[in-house]
């Protein structure tokens, strides 16, 4: 594998950070890390070798970035058939760390690190957190949930290695988060974006004002969030919001993250290359338009992944970005292009409430889903309606299907569901067929 | 010997109770007597009505759902322990009462109270045992 500093070598151009690397240099890089990833890929991973070829393809077909397109596309669903180890492209010898998330079956996916893939994950982590004008002095309050999840660690590890004093305090527990913030005088804090607005009322309820801290600066990741969500964050936290943006599959937090020029998310692309395709056609667009982002990691050895569709709508920024770094931006990203949701850090799939809900009563009935967020915290709403099957005029019946689905849905989704038993009809369809989910979250925000 | 009750899902909101009575009013079915169980968020209308056949295809064709079951309408001495006469007919027994409710007529000295039990062929064998009327039909009562 060609190292940047080969590359950059081998021309005369000095970088003190790959984020600066001229963008020929970084194609360079690239093709040359895409060729080696490739290679590594089909010999290991028998799902991948077998699609190449079904297409009539072989690595060294491969000249380039520019044949990327060529290459077979990986879900989330091959994650899923391959469970638990399907995707490893390192024996168990090398692994030295394991991550999971939710899948859609309720078996979770999981994602292998070797060391050097550790190495990696914490190097864009240290990127993404200089780039916002973190630094060593910095007391970083780590408040996403450490263990399966690749939020708590991923920041930690990046963190530390900047050279920050990090509180590991995990997510969870607010009125210690807020005694913590204070006493320690916390200067940034990394959650996601919801918890930090709970976080906020819950200072305020507490008499603590969160503006009058050396609070300066915070991490906002794992869910989507507006901007019209920034600007309440900064004024009532009195700091910089920055985003950042990562999955599991590709590494974890670390793929992507806002500068303080906050104006998009500049993608570690000596890293995971990014395409967008449109939803139709899966050819790659020009930059600028808006389709799916596709991703690639060039340097991963335990779990490669080979144009990774992130079922995440954005689109590459054309602007250079006024911060100098030559890494390609792409939009904030509000939108998915499959119905999923994501609720307290837990992607959520409307099948898998079917499942539940088929689970219970035998049959499906209609249901919507309806996000609320109340005090910062996302919550789900099931509505129901009662069908004639599940129907009776003992009310303790009724109370024990309602019961029964909110167990089942605990046990599919791991959440706690609000359950609204509604009438016949009551869910409003168009052209036969009910709006599966109302996403109320970002009103008045 | 029993009586077909009729039951309504309603949300609990203001304004639910309403159109299912009105629908039946319009048709001219006659409501006899009725009790709502709710909870916080949904109830159930149960009645009994003059005509509980249409009643039920209409209140269906509206929308609702709706379902039938059989209750008994039993008649009960109007004096202090009138009812737990009747109730302790079925304590240590198999036979358990879901719900009842009060019809509003009087026969003589007795009340008459509905009552929803899980098995309500087993509940008449015994209050006939126990000498206890069972009323045939609502009809006696017309006001």
């Amino acid at each position: 594998m060609s190292t940047l500093c080969e590359v950059v070598a081998a021309r005369f151009q000095p970088a003190s950070s790959p984020d600066y690397v001229p963008r020929e240099y970084l194609r360079e890089l690239q093709s040359a890390r895409l060729r080696s990833i490739v290679e590594r890929t089909y010999e290991r991973v028998q799902l991948f070798r077998s699609r190449m070829g079904r297409l009539g393809l072989h690595p060294r077909d491969l000249r380039g970035i520019e044949d990327l397109a060529l290459l077979p596309f990986t879900t989330k669903a091959d994650l899923r058939d391959t469970y638990p180890f399907g995707l490893f492209a390192s024996p168990m010898d090398e692994v030295v760390r394991l991550h999971a998330s939710s899948g859609t079956t309720g078996k979770p996916i999981v994602v292998a690190y070797t060391q050097a893939d550790l190495a990696i994950w914490t190097n864009v982590m240290v990127r993404t957190f200089a780039a916002q004008g973190i630094h060593t002095g910095d007391i970083v309050q780590n408040a996403y949930g450490y263990g399966l999840f690749t939020g708590g660690l991923g920041a930690h590890c990046g963190a530390e290695a900047l050279g920050a004093t990090v509180i590991p305090i995990s997510g969870g527990n607010t009125d210690r988060q807020i005694m913590v913030m204070k006493d320690f005088g916390v200067t940034v804090v990394c959650c996601t974006p919801s918890y930090f607005l709970h976080l906020l009322d819950r200072a305020r309820e507490l008499g603590v004002d969160v503006r009058s801290l050396p609070l300066r600066v915070g991490v906002f990741g794992a869910e989507p969030w507006t901007e019209s969500m920034r600007t309440r964050i900064e004024e009532q936290g009195g700091i910089k919001a920055y985003d950042i943006y990562g999955l599991s599959e590709i590494i974890g937090p670390g793929v992507a993250g806002e500068c303080v020029c906050q104006t998009g998310l500049h993608v570690f692309e000596d890293h995971f290359y990014p395409e967008i395709i449109d939803f139709e056609t899966e050819r790659p667009v020009k930059d600028g338009v808006e389709g799916e982002l596709v991703l690639t990691t060039l340097t991963k050895s335990a779990m490669p992944m080979i144009r990774y569709r992130t079922r995440d709508i954005t689109r590459i920024l054309t602007e250079a970005c006024p911060c100098g770094r030559t890494m390609r931006r792409i939009q904030k990203i509000s939108r998915r292009s499959d119905d999923m949701f994501i609720v307290r850090g837990v992607n959520v799939f409307p099948s898998q409430i079917e499942t539940a809900l088929l689970d219970v009563e035998g049959t499906l009935p209609h249901y919507q889903i309806i996000l609320t967020r109340a005090q910062g915290l996302d919550e789900i709403e099931v509505r129901v309606e009662v069908t004639p099957e599940v129907f009776s005029d003992k009310i303790g019946a009724l109370e024990g299907l309602h019961s029964r689905l909110i167990e089942a849905l605990d046990r599919v989704l791991g959440l706690r569901v609000r359950i609204r038993l509604v009438e016949p009809q009551s869910i409003q369809r168009s052209e036969g067929k009910a709006k599966r989910v109302i996403d109320r979250r970002f009103e008045d925000q | 010997m029993k009586i077909g009750q009729i039951s309504v899902f309603l949300e609990n909101k203001p304004g639910h109770t309403i159109e299912p009575v009105r629908l039946l009013a319009r048709a001219g079915i006659d409501i006899r007597t009725f009790s709502v169980a709710d909870t916080s968020e949904f109830g159930i209308l149960r009645m009994i009505v003059s005509d509980p056949k249409s009643a039920t295809d209409l209140l269906q064709k509206a929308g609702y759902v709706v379902n039938l079951t059989e209750v008994l309408a039993v008649e009960v001495p109007d004096r202090p322990g009138g009812l737990a006469g009747v109730l302790e007919v079925f304590e240590n027994t198999e036979i358990n009462i879901e719900y009842l409710y009060a019809f509003p007529v009087r026969r003589g000295d007795k009340a008459v109270l509905i009552f929803r039990f899980d098995n309500p062929d087993a509940a008449v064998a015994r209050l006939q045992r126990a000498g206890i009327n069972v009323v045939e039909t609502l009809e006696v009562y017309q006001h």
